[in-house]
């Protein structure tokens, strides 16, 4: 057992214990629960809603992982699909093409890293709260989007766009292969890459990097950008899917995101966590709520049930941490 | 006087500011300098600073909490059918229904963080969703609107008809708000557990060995900011004449960041009960001053945000922080 | 054991403790510990980092619980179980090394905190507590604005504030941990003198010190403490530096002068007339290839803050820095360490190295760009630089991952200069090597330093302890106020000379 323990550790990392214990959890308790969970539909469903809410989770992540906050994520995804839509339909509407996507695309993106940008900068150069900033920059998004769409839709695009929340590539749907990929890229990222390696030092100590000569402000700003720039691509797969974007769209992912990243062991205070526990995490809540659903609940109960499902990993971790020092 | 400005940077700017701002309104609008236009601030703000200055004191802790306007609305629905249980009751049986009902909530929150050891942002957005969770499935997201009639009946405690004929009135919540902002002043300045509340948060490895009971002070922050939240959701309740689920849903961000506008500080130790109203009353006071000039009411809160942005940012920055090159003086230590 | 007589034997002592036994995680903090303080005395409590010191003082104020068996004697009456509120009625007081003050309330509340703690909530009552705070400091000799936050006063300002908080509310035995740490030379001597009239007036005062130097002129006793064991109680009198240093590490030492002569190497360093108002003025220097310079100086020296601006966090407002010939202007420590020039920071817990993360992370940290491959970082590579650095010093380690605050705090320093000697500086600045590093393990440091030195790295090294500069430096600069006051060559001058210049 003991063998296990440490063989499982040395191929996935002590961090995905939790995740794996609570997703082995969830497909007993559910597969036993109803017969209908181990089909292709329940998967399915989970295969097409994770995206939105798994990308988003991976924008909460890296801010968190320097030690902040992003709380502007989804009107970021909002504001981004916001612009890609107006490409839209200055170029035709239903009737644009392809090029008008991609030049809506590029400037959705570029739209979320710039808001990035503006919270980056004033976290890196007065070091005010991260909460605190991304908050106000929350409640700015999301008044600026209500005044620019005036709190209504805004739809109509071209069909070519329906596979990027709707299509599948080889069986797989298309948003969970961008999801997928998004992961990889910040594993990789985090670690592999100098970025990566700065944020985490930054995360848990900004003074003894900056004394080591890492450029803290450049991190940062770098990382916020980035977070901002995945909330888009969350925000240009969420028009796809609901073929409209609407200011507010997805606003309840926002503390369920965080809860994610717990879930998936990021230190709340930063400097340690991976990205593969919290996919993991976020595979379970999907699961668990998709569960429930075939037992006859609704997705509130899901989320009281996730937030049960926290509180419950954080007491075995602190009991784990107990029984760790008794037997020290 | 200068001693008490210095002493209180951050309120003396808040304050010079909301002259500031209400100067121009006066000016620009006819109606923002009117008696009238005074009381209706203080009717539309009363139930946010009810739930600020109860935030305030989790926050002087070191505490955060997510749920607490969640855990108001569980208090309206409980206390709504509780009273119904009861037979109508009255506005003491409701305040110390929602009050108790709100120590309840916020007391499991303590719990977590104390027993577990679970930081309050994590045990918060994990109750947070409970809460939330459970409510809008038990009651399938269902309002209720045959609250009793004591509860649903404006309570005017003054008014005055003013030359154009309007009514100026002032109404119970702002009567209920002042009692709370001032018994919790009482509470953190003039008592000794409200010190040792400001001393945990500033220091608790100091506090600790200073022998403070490290619990009793986690218990009393988040019981008190329960206790408002509570208070604030029946306040919310007899304003709105009904009890919506997800009426306050989303409010924590807006009421924290006020807070936070208001001087107190995420992390503990810092922050004033003046501050905090005036950090409330600059966000009502802006909108109310947009309104008035006839500005789209979506954009509001764009302007809010905006001005939050703002503020945040100057008041975290030092000029000399702001070049690159420089380092604050003894910040390399 | 060699137990000694205290002054009036027969006086019964203030405060004993007997069979105090303290397990932390697995780990015997305290084994058997017993420690007598006699009234009126000045006791001082001496052992290396983590021999149990704080530990004790915690026990004694009952901060932490002893394990069974433990005997607490206050002035006569046993105490069954010991809490910081039992400690404070008793008169035990503690002025702790971080000090445990709270920055954010006034000086007022701080100093009469006592009156603010206990469980029953009661009213403030501020005209009490502004009286007691300034009656307090009146006792001191000292004014300060009580109803200013802590906050707005200088380290020094804020001890004496924990002094005069000690003072408050009849002091029986006041302990002092490390508290001349963060003072200066004339600021120690102030609180020197409040000791003497502490112990005048009946108040026994234990202190504990890392500076020997203070405890041979202030104690009549002396208790030591190694690995949480008592090694014994002694007369000050008699007491050399050494014998303290062999009792508290176990172990003996003879020195010698390091220094030789380097004048014919090449100048790597050069400093002309470098100034930064406020913090330092008019600083010139050479500094040669294989040469350790050393600089010593008290706090406020400016030292700290000239080796800072050589490492590019700061700039110098007049002056010039000449690098292997090139003149330099840094506008950052990454163009500095680009550039070849290393700062190891004084504050090895804070800014030194970043505690929670691993060894190799911490390693590699200021050198990315050495383990890349391709735009990645190479685990192939990290591994085998770290692998390399911790034989070459021969750091102590378990696993690579292992968080670096599990390591001691020599084998941390040793980590910490690995992180800088892989960036492959020419100039190493070392502020203050041995802070946190056991007496025992500082020898090893020095010896890191007399080898690279021999491989012809240059060297600063910055210390406000005279005796490692004098016998680790080829030079000594003494820096007084910002100022150059003047340089040593320590094979021409003694220890004596240069201590009674630096502390004149």
């Amino acid at each position: 057992m003991n063998a296990l323990a440490t063989r499982f550790n040395a191929i996935f990392g002590a961090d995905m214990a939790g995740p794996f214990a609570a997703l082995a959890a969830v497909l007993i308790v559910f597969g036993l629960a109803s017969p209908q969970f181990f089909t292709a539909a329940t998967f399915g469903s989970v295969a097409f809603q994770l995206p939105e809410l798994g990308i988003l989770t991976l924008a909460m992540l890296l801010p968190i992982l320097t030690g902040g906050l992003n709380l502007a994520i989804t009107f970021t995804a909002n504001m981004a699909g916001l612009t890609l839509a107006w490409v839209l339909q200055a170029n035709g509407g239903a009737d644009a093409g392809p090029g008008a996507f991609l030049l809506g695309s590029l400037l959705a993106l570029g739209v979320g890293a710039a808001s990035g940008l503006v919270m980056g900068l004033v976290i890196a150069f007065t070091r005010a709260h991260p909460i605190l900033v991304s908050l106000s920059m929350m409640i700015f998004l999301r008044g600026l989007g209500e005044f620019l769409t005036r709190g209504g839709d805004i739809s109509g695009f071209p069909g070519f766009i329906a596979p990027i929340g709707h299509g599948s590539l080889l069986g797989i749907p298309v948003p969970l292969l961008i999801l997928i990929a998004c992961v990889l890229a910040c594993h990789v990222l985090l670690s592999r890459s100098k970025l990566g390696f700065s944020t985490y030092m930054i995360g848990s100590n900004i003074e003894s990097a900056r004394y080591s000569g890492i450029n803290t402000r450049k991190v940062l700003v770098l990382v916020y950008m980035l977070s901002g720039a995945i909330a888009a691509v969350a925000g240009i797969i969420m028009l796809a899917r609901f073929n409209s974007v609407r200011i507010g769209h997805g606003e309840s992912y926002l503390l369920i995101t965080v809860l994610a990243c717990f879930l998936g062991g990021i230190n709340p205070f930063g400097g340690f966590g991976r990205v593969l526990p919290v996919f993991v995490a976020l595979v379970v809540l999907q699961l668990l709520s998709s569960g429930l659903n075939l037992l006859g609940a609704n997705q509130h109960l899901a989320t009281a049930v996730w937030g049960i499902l926290l509180i419950v990993v954080m007491v075995l971790r602190w009991a784990s941490a107990k029984f760790i020092k008794l037997t020290k | 006087m200068r001693k008490l400005v210095a002493a209180h940077t951050t309120e003396a700017v808040l304050f010079a500011v909301i002259i500031a701002i209400s100067i121009v309104l006066s000016f620009a609008t006819e109606r923002f300098f009117t008696l009238g236009n005074a009381f209706d601030l203080l009717n539309i703000s009363a139930v946010n600073i009810i739930f600020a200055v109860g935030l305030l004191v989790v926050l002087i802790a070191g505490g955060i909490d997510i749920s607490f306007a969640v855990a108001a609305s569980v208090v309206q629905y409980v206390t709504a059918l509780l009273l119904e249980r009861i037979g109508g009751g009255g506005w003491v049986s409701g305040l110390l229904i929602a009050g108790s009902a709100g120590i309840g909530l916020g007391l499991i929150n303590a719990f977590l963080i104390l027993r577990f050891r679970i930081i309050s942002i994590v045990a918060t957005i994990a109750t947070f969703n409970v809460y939330f969770g459970l409510l809008m499935f038990f009651t399938r997201g269902v309002s209720i609107y045959n609250l009793p009639d004591w509860l649903t009946t404006r309570v005017i405690v003054y008014e005055r008809e003013m030359a154009d004929g309007s009514w100026a009135e002032i109404t119970l919540p702002v009567v209920v708000m002042a009692v709370c902002v001032a018994v919790t002043w009482l509470f953190i300045t003039r008592t000794t557990t409200g010190r040792q509340l400001y001393a945990f948060g500033d220091n608790p490895e100091g506090a600790r060995r200073f022998g403070i009971n490290i619990g009793a002070m986690q218990f009393i922050a988040f019981g008190w900011l329960g206790m408002m939240a509570g208070i604030a959701g029946l306040m919310q309740a007899h304003y709105a004449q009904e009890v919506v689920p997800n009426a306050l849903y989303g409010r924590e961000l807006d009421v924290l960041a006020a807070v936070v506008l208001g001087g107190a500080r995420l992390g503990g130790g810092k922050g004033t009960v003046l501050g905090c109203v005036l950090g409330v009353l600059l966000v009502s006071i802006t909108q109310n001053g947009l309104n008035l000039m006839g500005v789209s009411p979506f954009a509001f809160k764009m302007i809010v945000g905006a001005i939050i942005l703002v503020a945040i940012t100057l008041s975290s920055a030092r000029l000399e922080n702001l070049l690159p090159m420089r380092t604050r003086k003894g910040d390399d230590r | 054991m060699d137990m000694t007589t205290a002054p009036g034997e027969d006086a019964r002592p203030i405060l004993s403790l007997r069979n105090i036994n303290m397990t932390f995680g697995g780990v015997r903090a305290l084994k058997n510990v017993s420690f007598e303080v006699m009234p009126g005395e000045v006791h001082c409590l001496a052992g290396e980092n983590g021999s149990g010191k704080s530990t004790l003082i915690k026990v004694i104020t009952g901060v932490y619980r002893p394990a069974a068996g433990a005997e607490i004697v206050f002035d006569g009456a046993a105490v069954s179980s010991m809490t910081p509120g039992i400690a404070q009625s008793l008169g035990i007081q503690v002025i702790w090394q971080d000090l445990a003050l709270f920055p954010e309330m006034t000086v007022a509340e701080n100093i009469a905190f006592q009156t603010l703690s206990g469980a029953r909530p009661r009213f403030v009552r501020y005209p009490a507590i502004r009286k007691i705070a300034e009656d307090a400091l009146a006792r001191l000799g000292v004014t300060l604005d009580v109803d200013r936050p802590l906050k707005d006063f200088a380290i020094a300002q804020r001890q004496i504030v924990a002094i005069a908080r000690a003072l408050v509310g009849e002091a029986r035995i006041v302990f002092m941990d490390e508290p001349t740490a963060s003072l200066t030379q004339s600021e120690t001597d102030h609180l020197l003198a409040i000791v003497h009239t502490l112990s005048a007036s009946g108040v026994a005062v234990v202190f504990v010190s890392h500076r020997l130097a203070e405890v041979l002129e202030i104690s009549s006793r002396l208790t030591v403490l190694r690995d949480g064991a008592l090694v014994g109680v002694y007369p000050v009198e008699g007491m050399t530096q050494s014998r303290i240093t062999e009792l508290m590490t176990g172990r003996t030492f003879d020195q010698s002068v390091r220094a030789h002569d380097i004048s014919r190497n090449p100048v790597v360093l050069s400093v002309q007339g470098l100034s930064r108002p406020g913090e330092f003025r008019d600083i010139s220097f050479e500094l040669r290839r294989g040469e350790t310079l050393g600089i010593t100086g008290l706090l406020g020296s400016g030292r700290t803050e000239l080796a800072l601006t050589l490492f590019g966090m700061r700039q110098p407002a007049a002056g010039t820095i000449t690098l292997e010939g090139k003149a330099v202007r840094f506008a950052s420590n990454r163009q500095a360490i680009a550039a070849g020039v290393a700062y190891l920071s004084e504050d090895r817990l804070a800014l030194g190295l970043n505690q929670p993360q691993s060894i190799a992370d911490n390693l590699v940290m200021a050198s990315l760009n050495r383990i890349l491959s391709g735009r990645l970082i190479s685990p192939t590579k990290k591994r085998a630089l770290v692998s390399r650095w911790i034989a070459d010093l021969g750091v102590k380690i378990g696993q690579q991952e292992d968080a670096i605050s599990t390591l001691s705090g020599g084998n941390q320093q040793r980590v910490a200069i690995a992180k800088w000697l892989a960036t492959d500086p020419k100039v190493l600045i070392l502020d203050s090597p041995t802070v946190g590093v056991d007496v025992g393990a500082r020898a090893g440091i020095f010896e890191i330093v007399a080898r690279l030195a021999e491989a012809g790295l240059a060297i600063i090294l910055i210390s406000d302890e005279v005796p490692e500069v004098y016998f680790n430096a080829d030079r000594v600069l003494h820096m007084e106020k910002g100022r150059m006051a003047g340089w040593h060559d320590p094979r021409a001058t003694t220890l004596k000379d240069i201590e009674a210049a630096v502390y004149a």
